[in-house]
């Protein structure tokens, strides 16, 4: 018996493991503003029930290229995008993708929580309800209620479901808008900025939650917070000036970087 | 090339703790240097200033701590500037180990002042001080330095202060046995054989924790160890 074939055979098992792993993969994207270009051939896999943060000071390309993953761009004037992006090996900007059906597959989280002007079940419902995710009333107060709990919002406003979403507390209307994206059960939940206009107590919920999605979801958030990206993700992306510049084991990213763009950025050094 | 922090203040902590750390680092050397001198030459006024020293390792120590912590807490340090104040308190807590070592010494010189302390055994005891002495200097240029390669090639050499220790060692025992009377003294000495010894371990793992703060990767392997003295004069022997 060969030990050394062996070993290679594993090592070759172990590769297409990891491929397979790639939920979201990025190949030579570029994304243009008009005649300005504001990525430049970024490379980026996005593994399985993992949280990969993004980091990079403003206007280094990372929401840029979060929205190109459920193709946010689109509706910007004058944006162009080109390379490829695939969801489980299928290219989401083929031409006959329905950007619905992908948006509701890549759910997407904001900077400032934006509840619909209606009431908290109604915030949850309209998503499953313009899908055809329910068959009945009973169906939809279940969906509802598995998403309020996945957000970890149930507790908080199992009493007054029909009250106004936006009478919430800022970091309860983010929960909701978590809980809004769970309920069109996606694969991947994209988050720019999610904490940035709350509180640290609203903020170390959403970070719990965030941990536990990862156990259904593949997860992708944008952070400013350095130590959020060090708390949250397992895999962490550098951007500077629309390159990608490192991406790697968070705790490696934040403990010893391999790139010195990226060592003076998490430090707080002049580059 | 690491540029400088965009908050100078954080540069100013950082700055600080370095400075504090090298001012252990001559103090700790200067205590040692003397501590033998005491020894060798009996002088009591000089161990006795050796041993009030000491509080000042001690204190230097916390502050070091103290400044770490709350640097620590205000700054929330990432990768090198994380391992830079991890590794302070670290060589802190070294230097601050050597310091009573070499108060530990101090203490002893009363106990051993006016047995007469023979000649070769002095010369033995002072070629011991002098190599550890050594290594704490060259230890604390390559923290100024950062030189990973330093760091690594010191730790290379705590094998030839193992190797006299354990030669004084058994010099020690033949003392010892050639009359009892030699005992209490010798003993004592023994016990400043180990704490010089030990000096030279304290500057391996400072050594150690320089290259961690400057690479950001733990030296591989076991040390070399060349002290003997843990089975020596046992039955196998």
């Amino acid at each position: 018996m060969n030990i050394m074939s062996e070993a290679a055979v594993e090592k070759a098992l172990d590769q297409k493991m990891s491929d397979a792993n790639f939920k979201m993969v990025g190949k030579d994207v570029s994304v243009y503003y008009g005649e300005k270009r504001a990525l430049f051939d970024v490379n980026l896999n996005v593994r399985k029930n993992t949280v990969t943060a993004l980091i990079g000071p403003s206007g280094c390309g990372k929401s840029t290229f979060l929205r190109t993953l459920n193709r946010m761009n689109d509706t910007i004037e004058g944006c162009r995008v080109t390379g490829k992006i695939t969801l489980d090996q299928s290219d989401i900007y083929d031409p006959s993708v329905d950007v619905v059906e992908l948006r509701a597959r890549v759910g997407m989280v904001f900077q400032k929580p934006n509840p619909f002007p209606k009431s908290i079940y109604e915030n949850i419902a309209y998503g499953p309800r313009i899908h055809g995710l329910s068959r009945n009333k009973s169906d939809l107060d279940q969906i509802v209620e598995n998403s309020l709990v996945k957000a970890g919002l149930w507790n908080e406003v199992k009493d007054r479901l029909l009250e106004p979403g936006t009478g919430l507390s800022g970091g309860q209307q983010q929960r909701l808008c978590i809980a809004r994206a769970v309920a069109v059960s996606p694969e991947v939940i994209l988050m720019d900025e999610p904490c940035s206009a709350l509180d640290p107590i609203a903020t170390a919920k959403v970070e719990e939650l965030i941990h536990e999605l990862r156990a259904n979801f593949t997860i992708v958030i944008v952070t400013h917070s350095m130590q959020q990206a060090a708390r949250v993700s397992q895999r962490t992306a550098m951007f500077h000036l629309g390159n990608l510049v490192e991406e790697n084991d968070t705790d490696k990213m934040f403990t010893n970087p391999d790139d010195q763009r990226t060592q003076d950025y998490i430090m707080g050094r002049f580059g | 090339m690491t540029h400088a922090h965009i908050t100078s203040a954080f540069d100013e902590e950082l700055k600080y703790l370095t400075r504090r750390i090298s001012e252990m680092g001559g103090l700790a050397e200067q205590m040692v240097a003397d501590s033998v001198r005491a020894l060798v030459n009996s002088d009591l006024a000089l161990a006795q200033k050796v041993i009030s020293d000491d509080a000042i390792l001690d204190d230097a120590e916390r502050q070091i701590g103290e400044k770490a912590i709350v640097t620590i807490a205000k700054r929330q340090p990432m990768a090198s500037d994380l391992r830079e104040i991890m590794g302070s308190i670290r060589i802190a807590a070294d230097l601050e180990r050597v310091g009573d070592l070499g108060k530990n010494t101090a203490k002893r010189v009363i106990a051993v002042a006016g047995s007469g302390i023979p000649r070769k055994l002095a010369r033995g005891l002072e070629h011991l001080a002098e190599l550890a002495l050594v290594q704490l200097k060259e230890v604390l240029d390559v923290f100024a330095s950062r030189s990973p390669e330093k760091a690594n090639s010191i730790r290379e050499r705590d094998e030839e202060i193992d190797a006299i220790y354990t030669s004084l060692f058994r010099e020690l025992l033949t003392y010892m046995m050639e009359d009892p009377r030699n005992i209490t003294p010798c003993t004592h000495l023994l016990f400043c054989a180990k704490n010089i010894e030990r000096i030279g371990d304290h500057a391996t793992n400072i050594a150690e924790t320089i290259y961690y703060m400057a690479t950001g990767a733990q030296l591989q392997g076991e040390r070399p160890k060349d002290d003997t003295t843990s089975t020596l004069g046992s039955v196998t022997d």
